[in-house]
């Protein structure tokens, strides 16, 4: 199971449309070696959540720009802990003011990315970061 | 375009001055091997009389208000009228928007945009699970038309004209607006506005979906004949590259596929209505970026308009001027501006509306420095309304018509955006049209190539954004932030309930039957929606009728 790709979940919660981050990502990770796969934008967190268990994934990223992070991305974190899955890491990007980043990192999110964060950097911290789950 | 001696003449000191480049060059190389737009098209050093040598003045240049209108639709350019000061607007509540509105009335601004709430936007109520923590945050939260009546407070509805971004949901947001003018008495003859009401580009690029594509597009042709038929000083489309570019996409995609867009508009109305090209196609609109490459932008206009007259004549035989013009608003690109340094994006925006103005926009969005954080400060807006002035009114580039014609750049760069443009038009004929092209991923792969390639390219510093891959500091410039707090959305619900109350429920459930069994009959709705509205029909009650009769449409997440 060591040779196991990292499986990631890259997912638009809400109804933001704007999918240019999260399709390049996409791309990115794939490059990078990553299994991923993308849900399209428009999901609820109980529609994100059930396909990161699904898919058996380690790491669920999150990409939302309507400002609606603040409520979104914690409901994801929530429904995995109440889904006893909190192994899996939850991420999140987007434009993220620097106050909402405590309640988020809180809330059980492991990393926000934000404008200026490259394709490497983000790749580099999951390599460091996150482990394929047996 | 020239004579051969002169031809000749330029041959001889062409070769003159290329032997003196490569005597420098081998010397001291260039400052980079590679000389490109940012959406990677190769540019000469320089260019000459033999790049646009085989140009026809009469069929490829002409006159401002003369085919092919590649100097601009009107004989007296910006003499007669400076483009509409338009900037998009909307936050938080009706009556919060309302004061936005007048505020930039009150500074100079001289027409109204709409920006909507994602549950807006989506068909999608406030009291809707899929809305919460949405209400408000990307703009105004409209319901019903108790909302929409508070966003419209002391505008007059008959001289200012007024444009919504609102796509699947447009027939609703216009039925209300013409709701609104009945009710206080103003004719739908003497109201002006715009609806983008555009899905073509909402699958390819700006995700507020909510039926397929084709019944889609029956929803945007209705509108279409209805405002053929009774309100003829609206803009019932608003065929959009804007998006498309903001996903991605290059100069030359944001052109081919928003003008392939406009032509399945054309085709479906003429099929499914049965009207006449020239009956509908003056009230059809165009909505195009300003990007941050100066020229490559003002060609890609002068392109476009130059395209579309060709199209109208020669494709769809329409005999009317009117349908040849291409007329267009022009919003500057928000994702050329920086989080990095925001008082940067300033310059940037300026560079790109002189860009639009020189590419001769009828109208014009000019972006906030906070935009790009979050939704402008009235302060912000103010430079951005005051740099469309200083270009208008201080500049002199408003002196005289389309400055730039004629250069061997401009020309020769016009001429290859159209080529390219047509290119791509005709590969999407072949697939049988953009509807085709759209199931088949086509057109969201080619955006995804470039996005892809150009992310790529910032990060390899290949191409330069500064504060983001050059000149960065660690420096944290501190601005206001505007942001929409939660009591936004408690105070929307608490209406809306309060509305369902009031209204006569027995009177919207009659109205949304007529709706469906218009769908279902495939006759217009638009009549059937101005009634629901005006019964306080809210705006997810209609769009529920919509996915029930039309299914609904999920993006497929393509990249």
């Amino acid at each position: 199971m060591s040779n196991r790709k990292i499986r990631i979940l890259l997912a638009k919660p809400g109804l933001d449309g704007h999918d240019r981050g999260a399709k390049v990502l996409a791309r990115a990770f794939r490059d990078a070696g990553f299994e991923v796969i993308y849900t399209g934008c428009h999901q609820t967190p109980e529609q994100i959540v059930g396909a990161a268990l699904q898919e058996d994934v380690d790491m669920v990223g999150l990409s939302c720009l309507s400002g609606a992070h603040t409520y979104l991305y914690p409901r994801v974190a929530e429904l995995l802990r109440e889904q006893g899955a909190d192994d899996i890491t939850v991420v999140g990007g987007g434009i993220i003011p620097d106050k909402d980043f405590q309640p988020l990192y809180d809330a059980g999110l492991k990393a926000l990315f934000t404008p200026g964060a490259t394709l490497e950097s983000i790749c580099t911290w999951i390599q460091e970061n996150i482990k394929p789950r047996d | 375009m020239f004579t051969p001696d002169v031809l000749e003449q330029s041959k001889t000191m062409r070769s003159k001055w290329e032997d003196e480049v490569k005597k420098i060059v081998a010397k001291k190389a260039d400052q980079k091997p590679e000389w490109t737009t940012v959406s990677d098209l190769a540019i000469k050093r320089l260019y000459g009389p033999e790049d646009i040598r085989d140009m026809d003045f009469a069929k490829d240049i002409s006159y401002p208000g003369q085919y092919p209108f590649l100097r601009g639709n009107q004989a007296t350019g910006y003499r007669g009228k400076y483009w509409t000061f338009r900037m998009f607007a909307g936050m938080g509540s009706a009556e919060e928007t309302n004061k936005r509105w007048h505020y930039l009335l009150n500074s100079g601004q001289t027409g109204l945009s709409t920006a909507f709430d994602f549950p807006t936007l989506m068909g999608y109520d406030t009291d809707s699970p899929k809305a919460r923590g949405e209400c408000g945050k990307c703009g105004v939260a409209i319901d019903s038309i108790e909302d929409f009546q508070k966003l419209i407070k002391d505008i007059p509805l008959d001289t200012i004209s007024t444009s919504m971004t609102i796509n699947p949901p447009a027939t609703i947001l216009w039925a209300m607006y013409c709701a609104s003018a009945q009710m206080q008495g103003i004719g739908l003859d003497k109201i002006n506005g715009t609806i983008q009401n555009d899905m073509l580009k909402e699958f390819i690029a700006q995700k507020t979906l909510m039926c397929p594509p084709e019944p889609s597009v029956k929803l945007i042709s209705d509108t279409v004949e209805f405002g053929t038929k009774y309100v003829p000083g609206w803009n019932t489309i608003s065929i959009s590259g804007y998006h498309i570019r903001e996903a991605g996409a290059t100069a030359v995609q944001e052109l081919a596929f928003t003008l392939r867009d406009g032509m399945e508009y054309v085709e479906d109305v003429i099929k499914r209505k049965g009207l006449h090209v020239d009956q509908f196609a003056p009230r059809l609109s165009f909505f195009f970026n300003a990007h941050i490459d100066f020229f490559e932008e003002i060609a890609k206009l002068r392109a476009a308009r130059r395209i579309w007259a060709k199209a109208m004549r020669e494709r769809y035989n329409s005999q009317d001027q009117r349908s040849w013009w291409m007329r267009f608003h022009t919003q500057t690109a928000g994702c050329s501006l920086t989080a990095q340094q925001p008082y940067n994006n300033v310059v940037r925006t300026a560079v790109e509306a002189l860009a639009a103005v020189l590419g001769g926009t009828q109208s014009l969005h000019t972006n906030s420095l906070d935009e790009v954080l979050c939704l402008p400060s009235e302060h912000a807006v103010q430079i951005a309304l005051r740099t469309q002035q200083i270009i208008a009114e201080e500049t002199g580039v408003t002196n005289t018509i389309d400055p730039l014609a004629g250069s061997y750049f401009i020309e020769s760069l016009t001429n290859e955006m159209e080529e390219k443009a047509w290119d791509y038009i005709h590969k999407i004929d072949d697939m049988g049209g953009m509807v085709a092209a759209i199931e088949r991923g086509f057109p969201q792969m080619e955006i995804s190539d470039a996005a892809y390639r150009f992310q790529r390219q910032i990060d390899a510093e290949e191409k330069i954004m500064i504060g983001v891959n050059k000149y960065n500091t660690d420096d944290v410039v501190e601005i206001p932030f505007v942001e929409i707090d939660d009591t936004v959305e408690r105070e929307q619900l608490e209406r809306l309930s309060d509305l369902k109350r009031r209204r006569d429920s027995r009177k919207v459930s009659e109205c949304l039957k007529d709706i469906k069994s218009a769908c279902e009959k495939g006759d217009n709705v638009m009549p059937y929606c101005i009634e629901a509205v005006k019964n306080y029909a809210t705006v997810q009650e209609i769009c529920d009728v919509y996915r029930e009769v039309y299914g609904e449409y999920r993006d497929p997440g393509i990249y």
